[in-house]
């Protein structure tokens, strides 16, 4: 979409208006045109954080089956991964992939693609602590009895254990899903379209920044407390068995 | 069918099992009785290497299944275990329980596995509970249930670890019915018990340890009238 830049006549009474009111002063109506493009961003914004869910979770069991396991390289990788993504800040992180991954490995990546990447990797390292918990406070008797009925490693886990501990850990994952979702808004350093980056964009073309940032802060704030309601409806059912 | 030889098993500094040597017969019931702390819950898993025993050889159907060559997954298939705390998968549902392993480890069809766990139920008496998740059931249920799912394997060997110790006493006859129509089946079994009235009517053997060793080992009528370790004397009269 392109943007159409307004002549900088047209704002000059507007930002008179608001020192003469020298006070609040709200004009929804003059973004009114923008507000399509603003919300064109939700698309982005939820695919993103969907693709960066699903594969820091994954990652994430991955990591934690590492983290429990009796093969000591893998525990002390999954350990040390887990230090390196917690303990550096996640702009940092996006910052590297994207900017350096041309330099590195000749590869200019998408802005998208180098948010899903850090997010996943990034979450992962999150949530593989969350998934340990919950895999070693199922009932060390369900590891029993699938054992001595021949269960493979395997099986045992993806049927018997993973079922339990993620219906334990299910309030934390939706936590870091909201987590996820609220600061994918930091794809946005890095150009991709999403919601935050919308209303940066008006803003900085119209010089108004109040109402276009508090119609993003609006979406944010819908779109989690939907997922809220949809994550308490799943977990309901999950629960079906109790 | 199953033979111990020189078994010891210690947990750090704690020597739990001494030294058992012993052998149990095809179709044979043994009731593993004796003080707390003795070692027969220990003696039991090591059967199947839920412990890994520290010395020593088990045997099942005389293949050594302490060797480090053997499949320990095909032994297990053929040893059914109960637990004292039922361990129900609380996600399924009562037949899935059941034919879970049949279906996953066996690899039987799915009308077949639901027909044998249904025919299990029918065995334990709760046919009518099939599609309800464990939750929903008594103490005296579940264990019911945890018998028909290792049932469903169809194993050789069954052995209970306690399984009448976390329930209400009024349930405690409905899991004992259950298991004494069993030993009527011709299934070997081994039983951690501390219910001395069953161990005397059910059992054909009655193993008593203690301190990590098999202080006697008689038939029940024996082992209960005229007792000839005193430390059996001693436990005997406190418990009955």
């Amino acid at each position: 979409m392109v943007l159409d830049l307004i002549e900088p006549t047209l704002h000059i009474p507007n930002l008179l208006n608001l020192a003469q009111a020298g006070g609040l002063n709200l004009d929804f109506s003059q973004i009114a045109p923008n507000i399509p493009f603003i919300l064109g961003g939700i698309g982005t914004t939820l695919a993103f954080t969907l693709v960066s869910a699903f594969f820091g979770f994954t990652w994430g069991t991955i990591l934690s089956i590492f983290k429990i396991s009796n093969i000591k390289p893998l525990k002390w990788f999954a350990d040390f991964y887990t230090s390196v993504f917690r303990g550096t800040p996640l702009i940092l992180q996006l910052a590297i992939i994207y900017f350096s991954s041309p330099q590195v490995i000749g590869y200019a990546i998408p802005p998208f693609q180098a948010g899903v990447i850090t997010f996943s990797l990034n979450s992962a390292a999150y949530s593989s602590e969350t998934i340990r918990g919950g895999i070693l406070a199922v009932d060390k008797g369900q590891r029993e009895a699938a054992l001595t009925m021949g269960v493979p490693y395997t099986m045992m886990m993806w049927d018997i254990i993973l079922p339990q501990a993620f219906k334990n850990i299910l309030p934390a994952l939706v936590n870091e899903s909201i987590a996820l979702l609220k600061d994918s808004s930091l794809v946005s350093t890095v150009g991709a379209l999403d919601l935050m980056r919308r209303g940066q964009i008006v803003a900085a073309e119209k010089f108004i920044y109040f109402e276009p940032l508090i119609i993003v802060g609006l979406v944010y704030y819908i779109m989690v407390t939907g997922f809220t309601w949809l994550a308490q409806r799943f977990e309901k059912r999950m629960r079906r068995s109790d | 069918m199953i033979r111990t030889e020189f078994l010891c098993k210690s947990f750090g500094s704690l020597n739990v099992l001494k030294d058992i040597s012993t052998e149990i017969k095809k179709g044979q019931v043994v009731a593993i009785i004796g003080p707390s702390g003795c070692g027969k819950s220990t003696f039991l898993r090591c059967l199947n290497l839920l412990e890994v025993p520290t010395r020593g050889r088990v045997y099942i159907d005389d293949v050594e299944v302490t060797h480090p060559k053997t499949d320990i997954k095909k032994v297990r298939q053929n040893v059914g275990m109960v637990f004292q705390h039922f361990n129900l998968f609380p996600h399924m549902t009562v037949l899935k329980n059941v034919t879970y392993a049949p279906i996953k480890v066996k690899k039987i069809r799915t009308p077949e596995a639901e027909a044998l766990g249904m025919e299990l139920l029918k065995q334990v008496g709760l046919e009518e509970k099939a599609g309800v998740y464990p939750s929903r059931l008594s103490g005296g249920q579940k264990q019911r249930v945890a018998i028909a799912r290792a049932l469903a394997m169809q194993p050789q060997v069954m052995l209970f670890d306690e399984p009448t110790s976390a329930l209400d006493p009024e349930m405690v006859k409905e899991v004992l019915e259950v298991m004494k129509g069993l030993a009527t089946t011709g299934i070997t079994m081994a039983i951690v018990t501390h219910e001395m009235g069953f161990a005397r009517e059910v059992a054909d053997r009655i193993m008593f340890l203690d301190g990590g060793y098999v202080a006697e080992d008689s038939p029940p009528a024996e082992f209960f009238s005229n007792p000839k370790s005193e430390r059996a004397c001693q436990f005997l009269e406190k418990v009955l």
